[in-house]
């Protein structure tokens, strides 16, 4: 019985159990000069790990009585998971090691958070959910004020910690309505003792609040007060890894919620998501037009992509869970890249985040403005970029669902958020001349901006079977 | 009336006083005292259900821990507690609602809240029956064998907060001399003292 299940977490096992080892190995050697030896450690393990899932996953079981679930949507979401923190990992290593950062519990840290992320995705059970989302949201509370000379950064890690807390105990007061209903914190009990269309009222309070919780952890409107600062004050690479892989376990969990214990009464929390869908949409495109440091932006950018992937799950169809899959999948990728490029933006060594910074950038650094130029194009959705796709899947899906006003509001949105991707275009080609940046030299962020810049061109083929993928994931998780 | 029922009040008139006392009495120390006699009274309860493992818990992590680091507190730290007290009054009708709204919720939960069909079936199979194990038998097997992913898990959580902790405020300070275990125990009496005879009017060159 235990070696079934423990054959079943082996990678979230063997991904612990290495962080372990490797956090002893790290205190009893040489502490922060071995932490490029750990980074690079951890990231081939994840690698590793996200390679075995995508080939040898096969079929759905379930493991400890159901609290984790194997199923094709949970390996979905894993492997984008793990590529992402590894290239994370990968790409911090540089900017971390000349601001002095380096150390070796960070990669440590980074790879326990993966774990909660790994246990998020797979939760079965309200109690497998809590500890996977906590696992995940206390290393990433550490990380963020890790540069802990820094005013911001801690300011980072505090107001993240306390609004993560609040958020925390929102989720288990829902968690607690909807165990005091049913008796039970199973999902699949819990979906199995709700009768008829609609949620009794108890159950109903409960499933507010959890998705308050989740809304959160995903930074949707109007839970989203958070982000700006948070991305802001934290150290680049970390702003990076927050973008990409807790938002797709966050986005994951979500749907995992609803669909498994809430999935009989879709009419339920499909208003509740369309709502948070619709807000994050306009405050996302709007409140980023002012923003003058990009990282910011990017916060801004990415509740307004949150927006989006909701809006796939408000269709609360099979096609609406494949849509909001893979724009997940098209929005890590972006911003992997555009994370690539702003780490390297420097100025006499010292990294800046200033938009108007990036003033004829073309001119010095043609082709990484071109990367950056088909990124951008891509994040605000211009066809023929892969960004422009990934729009139209979760527009497609919410108008098959019925909500052709969210699919409506959805391109008005966009259309307003191109304005501030397109104004950084405009600044790189068209901007006053300004102090030219150092020249980047990293290769791995030049890299990832390139081959991302690559994908969101070549992907308009075939998507590189991502498709075929998330519908395999959504046919799991629906059904 | 039984012996049973005659201890369940005992120990529930005692828990109630006791909680008065806590909270009239003028000295902190007495306050700690009748805390302590409200948690063993309690724990009695606890014996009285059959709940004898929250019952050692209670015991042995209230009172032998908490309620001792409680009269630490109040014996070591120079807390000023008539100010407190005078501060506090400024708070009662605040404190009011809430214990209003608390009470009414309770009210809702106990007169109008509805259950599941399954709620008391799905209860029930969570613990095995009642008369086959001890409580303390069926809550290791529970914590440890059912929900032993959600333990190793919590663990993980724990590990977490020590990195951060050790992270977040660590300094390695290179201006302070620190003790080295292993230089000390190889050091060697013979080579680290030196006898010289001093001529007398010479002195060390």
């Amino acid at each position: 019985m235990l070696s079934a299940d423990i054959s079943t977490v082996l990678p979230e096992l063997i991904l612990a159990v290495s962080a372990m080892g490797l956090l002893m190995f790290g205190v009893y050697t040489s502490k922060d000069k071995a932490a490029p030896l750990i980074l690079w450690a951890t990231a081939g393990l994840m690698a590793v790990l996200g390679l075995w899932i995508a080939v040898a996953g096969d079929g759905a079981q379930t493991a400890f009585n159901g609290a984790f679930v194997d199923d094709a949507f949970s390996r979905f979401a894993k492997v984008v998971i793990l590529f992402s923190a590894a290239l994370i990992l990968i790409m911090s290593q540089d900017y971390l090691a000349k601001q002095n950062l380096l150390r070796f519990e960070y990669p440590i840290l980074v790879a326990l958070a993966v774990v909660g992320m790994m246990m998020m995705v797979s939760a079965g059970d309200l109690l497998a959910l809590y500890v996977g989302l906590e696992l995940q949201s206390l290393s990433l509370y550490v990380v963020a004020s890790m540069n802990r000379t820094s005013v911001k950064s801690t300011e980072a890690g505090l107001k993240y910690f306390v609004l993560g807390a609040l958020s925390s105990g929102m989720l288990l007061y829902g968690a607690s309505f909807v165990y005091g209903y049913t008796g039970t914190t199973l999902f699949s009990d819990i979906v199995a003792s709700v009768e008829g269309e609609h949620l009794p009222i108890g159950m109903l309070i409960g499933l507010v609040f959890i998705m308050t919780g989740l809304a959160f952890k995903v930074s949707a409107v109007p839970f989203h007060m958070w982000t700006p600062d948070v991305y802001e004050g934290a150290p680049t690479p970390i702003t990076a890894f927050f973008a990409t892989a807790p938002k797709v376990a966050a986005m994951a969990l979500f749907a995992r919620v609803v669909f498994d214990a809430f999935g009989a009464t879709v009419g339920d929390w499909s208003q509740i998501v369309a709502l948070i869908s619709v807000l994050s949409m306009f405050l996302g495109s709007i409140a980023a037009i002012g923003q003058k440091n990009i990282k910011r932006l990017m916060a801004y950018s990415s509740i307004a992509h949150m927006g989006f992937a909701l809006m796939g799950l408000a269709a609360g169809t099979e096609t609406g869970v494949q849509a909001m899959l893979i724009y997940m999948a098209i929005y890590v990728t972006m911003n992997l890249g555009t994370f690539a490029f702003i780490l390297s933006l420097e100025k006499d060594g010292k990294p800046v985040t200033d938009i108007a910074s990036l003033n004829q950038y073309s001119t010095r650094e043609p082709l990484r403005a071109l990367a950056l130029l088909v990124l951008m194009f891509s994040l605000s959705g211009v066809p023929p970029m892969l960004g422009f796709f990934g729009k139209f899947w979760v527009l497609n899906a919410a108008v098959q669902g019925g909500l052709v006003w969210l699919a409506v509001a959805g391109v008005i949105a966009s259309v307003i958020g191109a304005f501030y991707y397109l104004r950084i275009v405009y600044y790189m080609y068209f901007g006053e001349e300004t102090d030219p940046l150092d020249r980047p030299t990293s290769p791995v962020l030049w890299g990832v901006l390139m081959v991302s810049a690559a994908v969101m061109v070549l992907g308009i083929v075939n998507m590189f079977g991502v498709e075929a993928m998330a519908k395999a994931a959504a046919v799991a998780l629906v059904n | 009336m039984g012996i049973a029922d005659f201890a369940f009040y005992v120990f529930a008139i005692t828990v109630v006083t006791a909680g008065l006392f806590v909270v009239v009495s003028r000295n902190p120390v007495h306050s700690v005292l009748w805390l302590i006699l409200a948690f063993i009274s309690s724990a009695g309860l606890f014996v009285l259900l059959g709940a004898e493992f929250v019952a050692m818990l209670l015991v042995i992590v209230y009172v032998g821990a908490v309620a001792v680091l409680f009269l630490f507190v109040v014996m070591m730290l120079d807390v000023d507690f008539a100010e407190l007290r005078g501060e506090m009054a400024t708070f009662v009708p605040f404190a009011i609602l809430i214990g209003v709204v608390l009470l009414m919720e309770i009210g809702l939960a106990i007169t109008v809240w509805q259950f599941a069909d399954t709620a008391q079936s799905s209860l029930m199979s969570a613990a095995p029956a009642a008369d086959d194990v001890q409580n303390t038998a069926a809550l290791g097997q529970i914590i440890y064998d059912d929900y032993i992913y959600l333990f190793q898990g919590a663990g993980l959580i724990l590990l977490v907060a020590m990195i951060g902790a050790i992270l977040l405020t660590m300094t390695h300070r290179k201006d302070v001399k620190r003790q080295d275990v292993l230089a000390q125990m190889h050091r060697d009496p013979a080579k680290a003292m030196e006898v010289i005879d001093v001529k007398p009017g010479q002195g060390l060159s």
